[in-house]
């Protein structure tokens, strides 16, 4: 995995695309992105009818489904705390998200990342509402292409709002690092593997909180946080994204397009629950 | 950036994180306060008055309140009580008091009041200090029902479906001649001389939960009813 800055061996093996020595205005990643560029970004809201909240996104190749349950009374009991909620994550890889077919039992790598998203998530939610309750998030990789822990968060976030959990604000994750001692956001599965380093981020973007940080490989501190703040950039973008995700499910446009005329006066308005007229 | 205008516009649409006030108002439902700011906290639609701000909320769980008329269903018994499966967060309790207006008989059998699986129409008495429910089905109205067709829909949507002082509610009631029980809890229960009439009302329900937080929309259920009912003719 650390590879020792570029010799001419290393460059010898790159393909084609990246084998133009490393100059700033030339140099193009693996699939043409340049560094500051996130993949393709696709998220969809309410996918599942069966779960309270759920979300799917994708994120270049990523394919990854997520569905989030509760607040719920906590099985088994004593898990549960009496003065809040316990958030519950499951992160999984299908068997067929990779090449070579994965196994479907839990492995050591995907409890680490089911840890991770808790602690990334938990920060944004509003656990004391629900105390002795439990709130599921279930990830399903479909299929994987680098960067999933980010992704997974991504989906988590839009689907945990959808389920109708308060929420402090979404989170929005995206990962940084670097190949050929240059800095870059949201890296693909080759970035992820033949890199330097990688580090995900998870930030509260209206909160301007860093939610998780975690880091693999070597970087300089001034490269440490060029990258952070990269990443923060890269969150950002991410965001606007989760937030049109969620709009979208209710067809709502904003005002700018529509104004005022659409919200008359004469239509009664939301109205505290009256006395329920059941006949 | 959004969050540096000082507010949203009424019945905009917010995210949770978002700054829906700045300065000092009272925080109504859905929303929490960090020193000047006023977020929300659902996906929803906020609201200004003139002296607070709150977002009416478009995906959100039941929330049990005292009062409250839920419709739920037994999935335990236990020494002298019920549990019952109202949608909230825990299992909902209503002890034998609550259940029959007579004296207490050691001979009383609790299934022939209320057996496992039965849906009832129930109203919220108490809420004790561990936020179990009690539930009691004396009253007008309330009790075992044996009929019907239920539906669920997202709790934070009934208040539209019953429309300003039942107004919408009762124009369905009144349209499809059908009688409709709504729950708090997002359950509707619906029971109507034919099979048609009732999928009627399920199919404007569905449309009302879909297109709740636009407006004028007393007026195109009703036209909407109308249309169903030239179809079925």
């Amino acid at each position: 995995m650390s590879k020792k800055p570029t010799t001419k061996k290393t460059a010898a093996r790159k393909p084609a695309a990246r084998s133009k020595k490393p100059k700033v205005d030339s140099w193009k990643r693996a699939d043409g992105r340049s560094f500051d560029e996130l993949r393709p970004l696709k998220i969809e809201s309410g996918v599942l009818p069966n779960a309270d909240g759920s979300a799917y996104i994708e994120m270049g190749r990523n394919k990854i489904l997520c569905g989030v349950f509760g607040p719920r009374e906590m099985h088994p009991k004593h898990n549960a705390k009496p003065n809040e909620a316990v958030l519950r994550c499951r992160y999984h890889m299908a068997p067929f998200s990779v090449d070579p077919r994965r196994s479907p039992a839990p492995s050591r790598r995907d409890q680490e990342i089911s840890m991770v998203m808790r602690s990334a998530l938990e920060p944004a939610v509003f656990l004391d509402r629900y105390p002795r309750a439990s709130i599921d998030v279930y990830i399903e990789v479909l299929e994987a292409d680098g960067g999933t822990r980010c992704a997974s968060i991504n989906a988590a976030s839009v689907a945990l709002v959808d389920a109708g959990i308060p929420m402090k604000d979404l989170v929005a994750a995206c990962a940084v690092g670097k190949i050929d001692d240059k800095i870059i956001v949201d890296l693909g599965d080759y970035e992820d593997k033949k890199g330097q380093s990688d580090m995900p981020v998870a930030y509260m973007p209206k909160l301007g909180k860093v939610t998780l940080l975690q880091m693999d490989g070597i970087m300089t501190a001034e490269e440490n946080e060029r990258a952070l703040n990269l990443a923060i950039d890269g969150c950002k973008k991410v965001y606007e994204v989760q937030r049109e995700a969620l709009k979208k499910k209710y067809g709502i446009d904003q005002p700018q397009d529509k104004p005022p005329k659409e919200f008359p006066p004469e239509e009664p308005t939301e109205e505290p629950p009256v006395e329920e007229g059941h006949q | 950036m959004l969050n540096m205008s000082a507010n949203f516009q009424d019945r905009e649409i917010v995210i949770p994180g978002d700054v829906v006030y700045e300065g000092k108002i009272r925080t109504g439902e859905n929303t929490y306060r960090d020193q000047d700011h006023v977020y929300a906290t659902r996906l929803g639609l906020v609201n200004y008055s003139p002296d607070n701000v709150y977002v009416v909320a478009l995906s959100a769980g039941y929330t049990p309140l005292v009062g409250d008329v839920v419709i739920g269903q037994v999935v335990d018994i236990d020494l002298g009580e019920w549990k019952i499966d109202i949608g909230a967060q825990d299992l909902a309790v209503m002890g034998i008091p609550d259940a029959v207006d007579r004296p207490f008989r050691t001979e009383f059998n609790m299934t022939r009041v209320l057996n496992i699986g039965d849906t009832m129409i129930a109203k919220i008495v108490d809420i004790d200090r561990r936020r179990t429910v009690i539930l009691s089905i004396l009253g007008q109205g309330l009790g075992w029902v044996n009929e019907g067709f239920l539906m669920h829909i997202t709790p934070s949507k009934i208040p539209r479906l019953i429309g300003k002082k039942g107004s919408m509610i009762n124009m369905i009631i009144r349209e499809t001649g059908c009688r409709v029980a709504i729950g708090q809890n997002g359950r509707i229960l619906i029971s109507g001389p034919n099979r048609e009439r009732e999928e009627m009302v399920v199919k404007t329900v569905t449309k009302i939960e879909q297109e709740a937080h636009t407006s004028g929309l007393t007026n195109r259920t009703q036209e909407y009813l109308r249309q169903l009912k030239e179809r079925s003719r």
